[in-house]
């Protein structure tokens, strides 16, 4: 099973809040090129798993290591500028700028690094950062809105321009956190097609999902978290048919 | 113009900006307002809200302590005249970079905390700085008395060159005096220079970036940013411009006093900001003017003229408005400007650009028919 | 040695109090609103003028002219009659001479209906809009507060007298068993410092052994579960606000003996407070006290000769120092929590 090069490897992650324990004994492998869904009741501790990833949070003990790096200790912007991008489950944008610029921010934090002085030029003139995120608009299909505020787009849209913003920096790592959440079925479907497109790109990604459908028709392997723990790991299939799992998750919700 | 230095749009803005300010003696003659001395102040007062509003107004962070800025630039420029020379162009640069090194200093330290905790921040800073100007660095800052040029000052440059001054010492530029209509054109063109820069950081793309920060820092970080450096350089940048300023107040009238440094006066640059429009390049400037207007009207006045001004009303009345109005102008201005502070606040958070918008967003939807409506709407 | 320590620590006990007071309610009503009331240190202003107006209103005379009886100068005496003694007697002068203490029974309900009028009138309005709003519109009250005041009573310092019985000093030195004279500190102080324990005391007893301080205890942590539990959080934080008004206005009337009050002092002491609340901990109220305590004790060693003579002018601006320290090896102060107002 471990044929791939894992990319991203948490290892042995707790995390405590006051009394509560929530991740316990975190292993996790995500092999490059590959999508790993991570799923669980509510409350399992995946939203906390990855803002421990993006150095949001930082573990009580344990070490998430990408690509032989140590995140543990970085600022989120030092991991972002590793190649790890993050969609947040209420879409984190810049609600006053165009959908536009919104775009190309991210575009710019790839090209200049976390910070340059870069006052001379204008933004008429950077000709090839607009055309990247304009081609990357299209590829959303939200280029017909590029020059609206960010925060009067509806939600769907938002949530699909966070994803344009976090794909433009071409991440060797995307986490997504419940990318779907509060879209209709046609958006749900449109960001599963979209999402497989850049699969085809080899780009890893973990993803955290509610909706099964979307998780059985992206992941290639799947976690199954709960009360902070991993219950289950394996293929789509495997996890299927894990007694386990049905009983923590499946059986009990559905 | 070339696409690379500045778009069609600005270009407008910025000569018709130029027009207007440099035609303010003319047009401003008849309200009252068209003389050298306030008109200085009027540039003066433009260029410290113009390089507020970069920290405040593009990258959202609140300073209460840029009065700081302005009163290091103030001091820093009279040492100049007293210790260089009497020209003014060494005083403004050396003005400039100290203040800007003094602003990286403090800005360090409070942009270690961000929200509310910086604002408290800068607050304390500035009054450490208020107090040490007032009464630590007396030898520095002559207290309470205030920095003047004096006949005996050395001005090394000046004696080098064996130039020589008879009577009181006054800065020149390359030879000619500043002072009366030739210091307002000094300013003036210090306050166009001033608005094509800030026109050109908001236009950048570091412009776009503050502009980010102040939207939503933790997508800058999530994004790759290092905020801290981009929120740093902000605040140097508008620490260089309020110190430019207080170095033109010292140009022209050549006596730098700790006053000037007090938290009330940084709380003025706020209210000249907001007034005018927090995050529009033209609202601070008209903030400024428009506050600096009325000051010098308002404090004028005394419970003598208005008197006059009510005499022709009933007795009992009369001098019930003069004391109730009298509350308000003359020392009392304060109270006035704290009041229209309170309610910009409270109804009119963008300031008077937001109110322009409103006005003339009505305007339009009034002066088209319903049957057009919905078409003007779109094409906003 | 040991002396002169000993009676700096006193001095400086005084100022801390009035630090710390003010500090927490700083303290209350950001940990409580979540918002920096840059108007706080109008309140301890309004306080100290409410001293001021009690004690004129009770010193009021009536001036009548006497003709039988000439002055040196010639013209018809006037004859000055203190209205309080002259409808109370004894107990009209008792009544001037404490007219600070007695001053706090008449501050206590006004501040608490202006702290409730500010809350309810205008900065309840502001709690869904950007903290920039916030402290603008509490820095425009400050303005106006203290503009007010100075358009009614002038720019210079009122001075307030002291009770008779509590002036002068105490030989804390001889209280201590030490040698009598070497250590005596002024009554006042004494008693201001204790007023400031007891009112601090009763603060924290409220938050902990009362139900209503439980819930602001919990809201202070995580309002939003509070409010989850069907709790009116909203009411209790008015009334929290009012509280915080009533500690900062009474220390104000405490405080106008040892320092004449005027229309900036508010503005003053609120720097100086923030300060504190930088050093202490934001949200922290044990961090607000102790650095309150703290810079007032060392700011009285820093005033010290021995120490100006090295230092020039180190008294002036030693709280800020402390500050810079603070801020660079523990931005988030002595006890401060994480994630409060982090970079």
């Amino acid at each position: 099973m471990s044929n791939g090069n894992i990319v991203l490897h948490v290892a042995d992650v707790h995390k405590r809040f006051g009394g509560l324990h929530a991740l316990a004994d975190i292993d996790l492998a995500v092999e490059e090129g590959k999508t790993h869904a991570i799923i669980g009741p509510n409350g399992a501790g995946k939203s906390t798993l990855l803002n421990v990833i993006i150095g949001k949070l930082a573990p009580t003990s344990g070490q998430v290591i990408f690509d032989g790096t140590i995140l543990t200790g970085r600022k989120p912007f030092q991991i972002n500028q590793l190649g790890i991008a993050r969609v947040f489950q209420t879409p984190e944008i810049f609600a006053d700028l165009s959908v536009l610029h919104n775009v190309m921010i991210p575009a710019l934090a790839r090209r200049d690094g976390m910070f340059k002085l870069n006052m001379l030029r204008t933004l008429e003139s950077e000709t090839a950062i607009r055309a990247e995120a304009e081609h990357m608009l299209e590829d959303v299909g939200m280029i017909a809105r590029k020059d609206m505020m960010a925060g009067s787009l509806s939600r769907g849209d938002k949530r699909r321009m966070e994803l344009a913003m976090c794909l433009i920096q071409h991440p060797r790592l995307l986490l997504l956190d419940e990318p779907t959440a509060g879209m209709s079925r046609h958006d749900t479907n449109t960001t599963i097609e979209l999402l497989k497109k850049i699969k085809s790109r080899g780009m890893t990604k973990v993803i955290i999902e509610h909706d099964m459908h979307v998780v059985f028709s992206l992941a290639d392997k799947i976690s199954v978290l709960a009360q902070g723990r991993i219950i289950a790991d394996g293929t789509p299939d495997q996890v299927r048919g894990n007694p386990k799992v049905q009983e923590a998750y499946l059986g009990g919700a559905h | 113009m070339n696409a690379n230095l500045m778009s069609r749009n600005d270009l407008v803005l910025l000569l018709g900006f130029s027009l207007v300010v440099l035609t303010m003696p003319i047009w401003l003659a008849p309200l009252g307002a068209g003389y050298p001395d306030l008109l200085q102040r009027f540039m003066i007062y433009g260029i410290f809200a113009v390089g507020f509003n970069i920290l405040f107004g593009l990258t959202g962070y609140l300073s209460f302590g840029h009065a700081a800025f302005f009163g290091v630039g103030s001091y820093t420029a009279v040492w100049s005249l007293k210790l260089l020379t009497l020209d003014a162009i060494p005083a403004m640069v050396l003005a400039v970079i100290i203040s800007g090194i003094f602003a990286l200093i403090i800005g360090f330290l409070c942009l270690r905390r961000s929200g509310i905790y910086f604002s408290i921040l800068t607050l304390a800073f500035a009054q450490m700085s208020y107090n040490l100007a007032y009464s630590v660095l007396t030898p520095i800052t002559n207290g309470e008395t205030g920095l003047q040029l004096t006949l005996s000052d050395p001005r090394v440059i000046d004696a080098a060159v064996g130039h020589s001054f008879v009577g009181q010492p006054i800065p020149t530029l390359f030879g000619t005096p500043i002072g009366g209509y030739a210091g307002f054109y000094f300013c003036a063109a210090f306050l166009i220079i001033a608005f094509f820069v800030a026109q050109r950081i908001a236009g950048s793309p570091f412009g776009m970036m503050l502009k980010a920060i102040k939207s939503n820092q933790t997508r800058m970080q999530f994004t790759g940013f290092n905020t801290r450096p981009y929120a740093l350089s902000a605040f140097v940048i508008s620490g260089m411009y309020a110190g430019l300023a207080g170095a033109l107040l010292a140009v022209t009238d050549p006596l730098a006093g700790a006053e000037r440094m007090q938290w009330t006066a940084s709380g003025e640059v706020v209210l000249m900001t907001i007034l005018g429009g927090v995050g529009t390049l033209v609202g601070p400037v008209i903030g400024a003017w428009i506050i600096k207007y009325f000051e010098n009207i308002l404090s004028a006045l005394n419970d003598n003229i208005l008197a006059r001004f009510f005499d022709v009303l009933p007795d009992g009345v009369d001098s019930f408005l003069v004391k109730v109005i009298g509350k308000f102008v003359g020392d009392g201005w304060h109270l006035t400007l704290g009041l229209v502070f309170v309610i910009i606040v409270i109804f009119l958070p963008g300031g008077i650009m937001e109110g322009v918008r409103r006005i003339a967003a009505a305007f339009r939807n009034r002066g088209s028919t319903p049957r057009t409506s919905n078409q003007t709407q779109a094409a906003e | 040695m040991f002396e002169v320590i000993f009676l700096q620590f006193l001095n400086g006990l005084d100022k801390g109090a009035a630090y710390a007071l003010i500090a927490l309610g700083l303290t209350l009503v950001f940990g409580t609103l979540g918002v920096v009331n840059f108007a706080h240190g109008a309140l301890f202003m309004l306080g100290a003028f409410c001293a001021v107006t009690v004690r004129m209103v009770l010193t009021m005379e009536t001036v009548t002219i006497d003709p039988e009886k000439l002055s040196p100068w010639g013209t018809p005496l006037e004859v000055r009659e203190p209205l309080m003694q002259a409808w109370l007697g004894d107990f009209g002068a008792v009544l001037v001479n404490y007219s600070v203490p007695f001053s706090i029974l008449i501050t206590i309900p006004i501040m608490l209906v202006v702290g409730i009028a500010l809350e309810r009138g205008i900065i309840k309005h502001f709690y869904k809009r950007p903290h920039a709003e916030q402290i603008l519109v509490t820095f425009g009250l400050a303005i106006v507060a203290q503009e007010v005041i100075k358009s009614i009573f002038g720019p210079n310092p009122i001075p307030q007298p002291m009770p008779t019985d509590l002036r002068g000093a105490a030989d804390i030195g001889a209280w201590l068993g030490m040698q009598a004279n070497i250590i005596t500190y002024p009554i006042w102080r004494l008693v201001y410092f204790l007023f400031a324990a007891v009112v601090i005391g009763a603060v924290f007893a409220f938050l902990q052994f009362t139900t209503f301080g439980m819930v602001v205890r919990a809201g202070m942590a995580d309002r939003e579960t509070v409010g989850l539990l069907g709790i009116n959080i909203d009411r209790r934080f008015t009334i929290m606000f009012g509280l915080a008004a009533v500690v900062a206005g009474v220390a104000g009337v405490m405080y106008t003996p040892l320092l004449p009050p005027n229309y900036h002092i508010g503005m003053d002491f609120l720097v100086l407070s923030f300060v504190v609340v930088v050093v202490g901990g934001m949200g922290s109220l044990p961090g607000a006290v102790a650095a309150g305590f703290m810079l007032g004790i060392l700011q009285s060693f820093a005033s010290m000769n021995q120490v100006k003579a090295i230092f020039p002018g180190i008294d002036q601006i030693i709280i800020y120092l402390v500050a810079v320290v603070i801020l660079l090896v523990r931005p988030r102060g002595l006890m401060g929590r994480r994630g409060v107002m982090e970079a």
